[in-house]
């Protein structure tokens, strides 16, 4: 049971996924924090590959790890022992200054509370991170707009993050995620504080975000939404203990009308 | 769900023939359930039995046949979408049997049970979200069947989370506890009935 996810035959990995090194590899890595008797073992040996245009889902009850593994995923914090490569690039022995540009770069992160700042409109939120990376604003403002319209929302371009609803403030932070070339996107409970109809906008768009080519990890205790990724692994004390069988389609659950 | 009900709503509508009937039925509940022809004559035939509904009186029951609801047919019908589903009755389905059972014998893992069941429904789930990827298969009647099945799934696994920590928490609470704790006999007395 506890090393399903590398042992079962139902669960193996498909070998496209095996044959290209994905846009976020874990290997074998543990976090600890703490020593002695204080010591807490975050994540214990956690191997996690997402392809290109893959999305999944981490499940799990709190204190499981979910966020430890977002972070240390995002570069935001260190593993105690193991290696995280993004992009195919090792971040140990990376300096401070690379890796940070490496996170303006190709990583985005989707949070709960959306942390968009309150005195910039929905694009200049949007446009913010390549502003950072050294883009011009001219150009920078381009493609806040574009992300904006694809995520339908132009003509709210110029509104503030109060003169938008919660769903609309999450989909800018979503266009704001993705904005750029931006090949991984970290998603914190993406839709924790949203509306059902909303928090399914949002895992909608995350998914479209996928069908172009982008790696998404969402971390979830919320099976609706860790249900719209393809593969959804479960994080107990630290482990990855199990994780969802490749899929199949819907035809299964439904009467086969000649007409479907 | 009640076929016998569902009729009666096609009905109410106006007279239809049996096959449209069936028809009527398999669209309008997302084809996720599906009706065969013996099953709509013999709920039709007790429909009219029960003066609910009248057929146009040709001796012919093949697919021309027609059938209208009567007054007493919609009063039925009117008086079932009222009455709450029986929802009051208590948990005694298989998977909590399972889950209680699971605790008691010696050499199994609860906590390994309960993640099979969770994974099991989580596939499931993924498998309906599926349908809701594709907007433009994805009508009204089929949304609000798998919306349905999408919160009945996640309520399960709710209730496997809420018992995945309830037992890690009592496992770690001293033994004291557990030895004056009335519920398990009593379930598991419940559980002895079933067998």
């Amino acid at each position: 049971m506890k090393h399903r996810a590398e042992g079962a035959p139902m669960n193996t990995v498909p070998e496209a996924r095996a044959a290209s090194p994905g846009v976020l590899e874990l290997r074998g890595v543990s976090k600890t924090y703490g020593s002695g008797a204080a010591e807490v073992h975050a994540l214990r040996e956690v191997d996690l590959s997402v392809q290109a245009g893959a999305m999944v889902a981490v499940m799990g009850p709190s204190g499981s790890g979910k966020s430890t593994l977002l972070t240390i995923a995002g570069s935001l914090e260190e593993p105690t022992s193991g290696e995280v490569l993004i992009g195919g690039t090792a971040l140990a022995g990376m300096s401070r200054n690379a890796k940070a540009r490496l996170r303006r770069r190709s990583v985005g992160y989707v949070f709960q509370d959306f942390n968009l700042l309150p005195g910039l409109t929905a694009a200049e939120n949007v446009a913010l991170p390549l502003e950072l990376d050294g883009v011009s604003a001219r150009a920078a403002r381009k493609a806040g707009l574009r992300a904006l319209e694809e995520l339908g929302l132009s003509e709210r371009a110029s509104r503030f993050p109060d003169e938008l609803s919660g769903g609309e403030r999450q989909r800018v932070a979503i266009a704001r995620a993705v904005v750029g070339d931006r090949r991984l996107l970290l998603a914190d409970e993406p839709s924790g504080a949203l509306d059902s109809v909303n928090a399914e906008e949002v895992m909608r768009l995350l998914h479209d975000a996928c069908k172009r080519g982008v790696a998404a990890v969402i971390v979830t205790h919320d099976a609706q939404l860790a249900s719209w990724a393809e593969r959804v692994v479960f994080l107990r004390d630290g482990h990855i203990v199990d994780q969802t069988a490749p899929q199949r389609g819907p035809e299964t659950l439904l009467a086969q009308g000649p007409g479907q | 769900m009640s076929v016998r009900h569902a009729l009666l709503a096609l009905l109410s509508e106006g007279p239809k023939y049996g096959l449209q009937l069936r028809e009527e039925f398999e669209a309008r509940t997302g084809e996720v359930w599906p009706l065969n022809v013996g099953q709509v004559y013999t709920t039709l035939q007790r429909l009219e039995r029960d003066g609910l509904v009248e057929s146009d009186g040709s001796e012919d029951d093949g697919p021309q046949k027609g059938f209208r609801i009567t007054a007493e047919g919609e009063e039925e019908l009117a008086g079932w979408l009222r009455t709450p589903p029986d929802l009051a009755s208590p948990p005694r389905d298989e998977l909590v049997m399972k889950v209680l059972v699971a605790m008691q014998v010696p050499g199994i893992n609860v906590h390994d049970v309960i993640q099979v069941h969770r994974r099991y429904l989580v596939e499931l789930m993924q498998q309906w979200t599926r349908i809701k990827e594709d907007e433009a298969d994805f009508d009204l009647s089929l949304g609000l069947v798998v919306d349905a099945e999408l919160f009945r799934l996640d309520a399960v696994i709710r209730w496997l989370d809420a018992a995945d920590g309830r037992i890690k928490r009592s496992s770690a609470a001293p033994p004291a506890r557990q030895a004056s704790a009335p519920p398990l006999p009593r379930l598991r007395r419940r559980v002895g009935v079933r067998r």
